[in-house]
């Protein structure tokens, strides 16, 4: 067992995660961790963050300046692993280096889609905004005044814009999709986040795409010519998949993995943004690209790799995103009956029900408590068990019944002296 | 480890451990002082309905879904406890979206608060645990 060697591809979160894992029940073994980039861990959402003067290079480091040292990992940054060597279970990297393995993570990562667009090619200062060092090549292009044009209503694409308006830029917005965020917010909650993000002077050209660039206009499908100074590319990112692919390993559009991390080959897992996995709120397979689940796929590798029989099959796509100032939590699939409220104040919560299930919620606002509705969907916990009426109101422990509720928040009193002087108050 | 467990028999509703834990974090000698004309924003918070009363803070979980899931590495867990770097934290709320307990909530500065059992504001015992009246709240050893 303490002879292992284990190599992980890739430095991030799901990186992360293995190796906390690995440590637990591995304190001998190897632990050799190829990264592309050429800094410590850092967590990846904070990058718009940065720009915005809220955090820094220091305080991005996920994990701590000792993390490798204490967990005795062998580090090989500013390397690309090019090939894995299934039968003599090594993987071959640029520098022409070979690293064997006795279990292999793949935790890749995903890229940045570059949609085939005429005359993409020749626009000077274009940027892609998935790693530090993207932030950084996007910040230096960046002066008051400057037309940014990003191509991408989403995520990225938003949290992208709120990070530079602090250099007081114009910010232009194009997308496919009619609505902003259309991948976690249904058409009246996308209005309000357009609206408010319209009051922080983004203009957005939705339903609309870009047919062709000419020198630094950008031609959409309605003739709109929008001039720009810098574009930034969101549409979306895609796994990185080649290594295992090549390999001869089961991929789609992600790498395909079970309950325990593995692919198809024997000794090679995945986890993280490069991997399909299922979404227990609507049981379809699909790509998950967000950090707890990087993380906890990671971690059930790691457990996994290092000889603990371990499941990870809890994944539900969730977001929590703050755009100028306002708070949007999301989680699983909206299907089936739904529950609303919404005030004067864009306070905004609707959940999504059928099956005796909630399925998943949108809160814009007022979002205390809603990792109560979160666990709702993870556990797949039948609503005829508790008072759905109230927690759709007002998400509590007081709509669980009263053992599950001495449950979870101690099990039934064990005689303590507090106890028995106590007023019983109930029963 | 030793940690917060709640008694719904035993809570009388009275939210002095509300305020009791506002009054920790102040770092101030005398609780009516330092709480006068102050809207509290406690880390454990009492649900209570229809004569049922109930405090909530954080379970410290075994498998802590805030901390895997922190997109920051500004929670994390050390000798049984999971405190939150304030100085890394940006707010984004993924951890209160994760919490199965609603145990995490924003602070007033932007960043999310939590019980840290008052391991940062002073030795032993914590605020709400002493200061219940009556016994609902203790701070003991249960086995995991």
């Amino acid at each position: 067992m303490s002879s292992l060697k284990y190599v992980i591809i890739g430095n991030s979160t799901a990186a992360v995660g293995a190796v906390e894992a690995i440590r637990k029940n591995d304190k001998e073994g190897r632990i050799v961790i190829i990264g592309n980039e050429k800094y410590h861990v850092y967590s990846r959402p904070l990058i718009s963050y940065l720009l915005l003067g809220k955090t820094d290079e220091a305080r991005m480091k996920y994990r701590g300046e000792d993390f490798y040292s204490s967990h005795q990992c062998e580090l090989k940054l500013g390397r690309t692993a090019q090939k894995i060597d299934v039968e003599n279970k090594c993987v071959i990297l640029d520098s022409g280096e070979l690293e064997s393995y006795d279990r292999l993570l793949l935790a890749t990562g995903s890229s940045p889609v570059v949609p085939p667009i005429p005359g993409l090619d020749k626009v000077e200062k274009k940027f892609t905004f998935t790693t530090l060092d993207d932030a950084k090549a996007l910040d230096e292009a960046l002066f008051e005044g400057t037309r940014v044009l990003i191509l991408g209503a989403g995520l990225i694409g938003l949290k992208c814009a709120e990070g530079i308006s602090k250099k007081k830029v114009e910010i232009t917005c194009v997308d496919l999709s009619p609505k902003v965020l259309s991948s976690i917010l249904d058409d009246q909650s996308s209005e309000i986040v357009k609206k408010h993000l319209e009051d922080h002077h983004i203009r957005f050209y939705l339903n609309r795409q870009v047919t062709g660039f000419e020198g630094n206009k950008a031609i959409l499908n309605d003739q709109t010519k929008i001039p720009f100074d810098v574009l930034v590319l969101a549409v979306g990112v895609r796994p990185n998949i080649s290594l295992l692919k090549e390999a001869g390993g089961r991929t789609n559009r992600g790498i395909l993995i079970d309950d325990h991390c593995r692919t198809s080959i024997p000794d090679i897992y995945a986890a993280g943004d490069c991997c399909e996995s299922v979404d227990v709120s609507s049981g379809e397979t699909k790509i998950m690209a967000l950090l707890p689940n990087a993380y906890m796929q990671g971690e059930c590798a790691g457990m996994n790799m290092s000889g603990v029989d371990y499941i990870f099959d809890k994944a539900i796509p969730m977001n929590a995103i703050g755009l100028f100032g306002k708070h949007i939590l999301t989680a699983g699939t909206y299907t089936g009956n739904t529950y609303f409220e919404s005030d004067d104040q864009n306070n905004y919560k609707k959940l999504f029900y059928s099956n005796n299930r909630l399925n998943g919620f949108i809160l814009i606002g007022n979002i205390e408590k809603a990792g109560i509705y979160t666990a709702l969907i993870r556990e797949r916990t039948p609503l005829d068990t508790i008072d759905f009426e109230l927690i759709c109101q007002t998400p509590g422990l007081m709509a669980f019944n009263r053992e599950t509720r001495a449950e979870k928040l101690g099990g039934v009193m064990n005689v303590s002296v507090g106890s028995t002087i106590g007023i019983s108050r109930a029963e | 480890m030793k940690r917060v467990y709640v008694n719904e028999k035993w809570c009388l509703g009275c939210h002095l451990c509300e305020y009791y834990c506002a009054f920790a974090s102040t770092g101030e000698k005398d609780m009516a002082r330092a709480l006068k004309d102050i809207k509290i924003n406690p880390r454990i918070r009492v649900e209570e309905r229809n004569g049922i009363s109930f405090a909530v803070s954080c379970r410290h979980c075994t498998e802590p879904l805030c901390v895997k899931g922190c997109i920051t590495g500004a929670l994390s867990k050390s000798g049984g406890i999971i405190t939150v770097d304030r100085n890394k934290c940006i707010g984004c709320f993924t951890c209160i979206l994760s919490c199965p307990y609603g145990a995490v909530s924003p602070s007033e500065d932007g960043a999310i608060q939590k019980c840290e059992l008052c391991v940062k504001t002073h030795e032993g015992t914590p605020r709400c645990v002493s200061g219940c009246p009556n016994g609902a709240i203790v701070f003991e050893e249960r086995g995991e």
